[in-house]
């Protein structure tokens, strides 16, 4: 594991805005933290962070006690971020990179390697209010970057980046993820989540609603719902004994018992000499599953 | 380098290379050359150029006036005061000066009518009426027969010189206070004006990392209490180095201005020393000068200085720690946090009304020694009391109660920082503020 969460409470005068939450994050993964707004997210990130700490429980990162030396094992991105606009953007990293422990000469190489793999060179002598917001943005990942942590934590990275440079920064949030880097990535954007996440855990009211792997998860939540396209009339009968969800021209999505009745349903298509063109078991989005489980633990 | 040193750097850097530091580093001692060229030329300036006046001298006690203050005096020559009248609106003379008689040698007060359609400058109608006085004066000796050499010996310069009784010590003299006054205003002034200008730095500047959202990157790396010291330390060695870039420069300017112009400093009086004309005797110019100069160096400048430094430090890292508090509870609404900045910027501005108004008529009131002592009001006060020699045991006291204080604030500080600096999109009043204070890290 490379962060474990343990029993952790955090109080802002009588609001509660982080309830005993656990979760553990194993080495390597690429982790959804994800809720609704104000659902304690960033509350749980600033303690990961060590920006704050928690009322009670504690955090470990790769199996230490969270210190004041973790900082510099950690990158961060938070959603609302910002750079000093007068400073050049050179200088701008070096200071960034000096303060979470590297060595002026450590730093100055790391930049140079970022400037060259993202291809800005020439931009470290420019003011920093000089970039675009995408560019300032490139420069922010690359400050986040540039001492090597063990645990990345990005809030909606990809806010305000164009389909390229989204591309770019997904690229290289995998290259870190196979390089060995954890990371832990926070948003609403659901598609993201399955697109790159492999656990998630869903907080909301400051709870813990939702953890797990993100294939088992959509399992846990399947509706066994399964879709046919075919061709021809639908047999007689068949809507007595079957559910349907959902029903378009030349196709319906059936709800069944079970997993174990998709063969039965298959053969008794077959059998009544239907050419069925596609046959498939309809999982959950991740936004489905999201607002259900808001839903429900709202009402609780 | 620690996390702490390279804050310090940073902001150190940043400021001292901007454009409007340097600009009003160097600029300001250049006002204060124009300052000084403009009141030379002022006070040089003999307005409303050359008019020509004719004396119309009815007893015949003034007989001719010497020219002076662009004023050039013509004997009447007999003419009738129609006559001249006439000259005056022909253009061939600027106005009539009439002198009627003196009843009596004890005529104290005399009435001289002037016949112009022009106004006369107030320079010109008081240097008339002291040429005029001054002839009557010698009219009056010769025609009492008076001796002119007694009477000049009547006339004693007198000037006050405090000795000490028990108090050791240098010895005074009429110039000690002056003296102190002006070290002890100026030094109030500076510290009053740092601290306000530096302190509100520290506001605008952590209102500005609040605001462009910067400050979320640097907590995760540093702890919000290294990045508040940071800033207040950055930004006060910028206040001192601007502090000691005036001392050198003015220092040079007016040491090189005089020298450059040719001109006699002992010449060069502070304006509104007496109606225009009233010259002064260059000798004596030249000794008060000399006696300044001495006054100047029998201060204890190691100990103004090192204490001026002191104080400066202290007052600044209790006022902008508040600042720096204040700022980091405001959103990026300067007017909506007024009310905020108002309850730290009270206490600056009456420490310096204490001294402008109480400590310049009485450097040792009680007032003066509590506003001296209280660590509020201290690093503005006591400074100006410095050049008064107090009681050691109240510089002391003062030094120990001012340190503690900035101590206690920056920490105060420190736990309301952590909070504010982090809190987005709400307004504080100044009880949450309170609140914060309690929260656990």
């Amino acid at each position: 594991m490379i962060l474990s969460i343990q029993n952790v409470v955090k109080r802002y005068d009588k609001y509660t805005a982080v309830d005993h939450v656990s979760f553990d994050v194993p080495k390597g993964s690429v982790f959804g933290l994800l809720g609704p707004n104000g659902a304690g997210k960033t509350s749980l990130i600033r303690m990961i962070t060590t920006i704050t700490g928690p009322d009670e429980g504690v955090i470990y990162l790769d199996g230490e006690k969270l210190n004041s030396r973790s900082p510099e094992h950690i990158g961060y991105m938070p959603e609302e971020r910002g750079l000093y606009k007068k400073m050049k953007v050179g200088e701008h990293l070096l200071y960034l990179a000096q303060l979470k422990g590297l060595s002026e000469s450590d730093a100055r190489k790391e930049i140079a390697h970022w400037l060259t793999k993202f291809d800005i060179k020439d931009w470290a002598p420019k003011k920093v209010e000089d970039l675009s917001k995408g560019m300032q943005q490139k420069i922010q990942f690359i400050a986040t970057i540039i001492h090597k942590p063990k645990l990345l934590i990005l809030d909606e990275p990809f806010t305000g980046l164009d389909p390229i440079n989204t591309n770019l920064i997904k690229d290289e949030i995998r290259q870190l993820n196979e390089s060995g880097i954890s990371i832990i990535f926070s948003t609403h954007r659901m598609e993201q989540v399955e697109e790159m996440c492999d656990h998630i855990v869903l907080i909301n009211q400051g709870r813990n609603v939702l953890s797990g792997k993100v294939p088992e998860i959509k399992n846990q939540y399947k509706q066994n719902l399964y879709r046919v396209e075919m061709d021809g009339d639908l047999p007689a009968g068949f809507e007595e004994k079957y559910e349907i969800t959902t029903r378009e021209k030349d196709a319906v999505t059936v709800r069944l018992a079970d997993e174990s009745q998709s063969n039965v349903l298959l053969q008794f298509l077959i059998g009544q000499g239907l050419r069925v063109r596609r046959f498939e078991e309809i999982l959950p989005t991740f936004n489905e599953i999201f607002i259900r489980r808001v839903e429900e633990t709202d009402h609780a | 380098m620690s996390k702490l040193t390279l804050i310090v750097k940073r902001e150190y850097l940043t400021r001292v290379r901007k454009k409007s530091f340097i600009i009003g580093t160097l600029l300001a001692p250049l006002g204060l050359l124009i300052y000084m060229l403009v009141i030379f030329g002022l006070s040089n300036y003999e307005g409303g150029g050359q008019i020509k006046v004719a004396v119309l001298d009815e007893a015949g006690m003034v007989k001719q006036i010497p020219d002076e203050k662009g004023i050039h005096y013509i004997p009447s020559a007999g003419k009738s005061l129609e006559q001249l009248k006439k000259e005056v609106t022909a253009g061939e003379l600027n106005g009539v000066l009439r002198i009627p008689a003196i009843k009596s040698m004890q005529t104290k007060d005399l009435t001289v009518f002037y016949y112009s359609d022009d106004k006369l400058a107030p320079e010109k109608s008081s240097a008339i009426e002291k040429k005029v006085s001054d002839k009557i004066r010698d009219f009056k000796i010769d025609s009492l027969h008076l001796n002119r050499s007694s009477l000049d010996i009547l006339d004693t310069d007198v000037s006050i010189d405090p000795e000490n009784i028990n108090k050791t010590g240098e010895d005074e003299s009429k110039y000690t206070a002056g003296v102190g006054l002006a070290i002890g205003g100026i030094m109030a002034f500076i510290m009053f004006f740092m601290v306000m200008m530096y302190g509100q730095m520290v506001m605008r500047s952590v209102m500005e990392e609040k605001t462009n959202r910067i400050v979320e990157v640097m907590m995760s790396s540093v702890r919000p209490f290294d990045l508040m010291l940071g800033k207040i330390i950055g930004a006060g060695a910028v206040g001192l180095t601007q502090v000691v870039c005036w001392v050198i420069l003015s220092g040079a300017v007016t040491i090189f201005l005089p020298m450059l112009l040719h001109i006699d400093p002992a010449q060069m009086q502070p304006p509104g020393g007496g109606p225009a004309g009233a010259g002064i005797d260059p000798e004596q110019a030249q000794g008060t000068m000399v006696r300044i100069m001495a006054e100047l160096a029998k201060q204890n400048w190691p100990l103004i200085i090192s204490s001026f430094i002191i104080f400066f430090l202290g007052g600044y890292f209790i006022y902008s720690s508040m600042f720096a508090a204040i700022g980091s509870a405001m959103g990026d609404d300067l007017g909506e946090g007024q009310s905020l900045v108002l309850p730290v910027t009270i206490p600056i501005i009456l420490a310096f009304y204490i001294t402008a108004f109480v400590g310049m008529r009485n450097p040792d009131s009680g007032l003066m020694v509590f506003a001296s002592l209280f660590p509020l009001f201290s690093p503005i006060v006591m400074p100006f009391r410095m050049a008064f020699s107090p009681p050691w045991w109240q510089v002391a006291l003062s030094l120990v109660l001012v340190v503690v204080t900035a101590y206690f604030f920056v920490w105060l500080a420190g736990r309301i920082y952590r909070v504010g600096i982090l809190l987005y999109g709400k307004k504080v009043t100044l009880k949450e503020i309170g609140k914060w204070m309690f929260y656990k890290g």
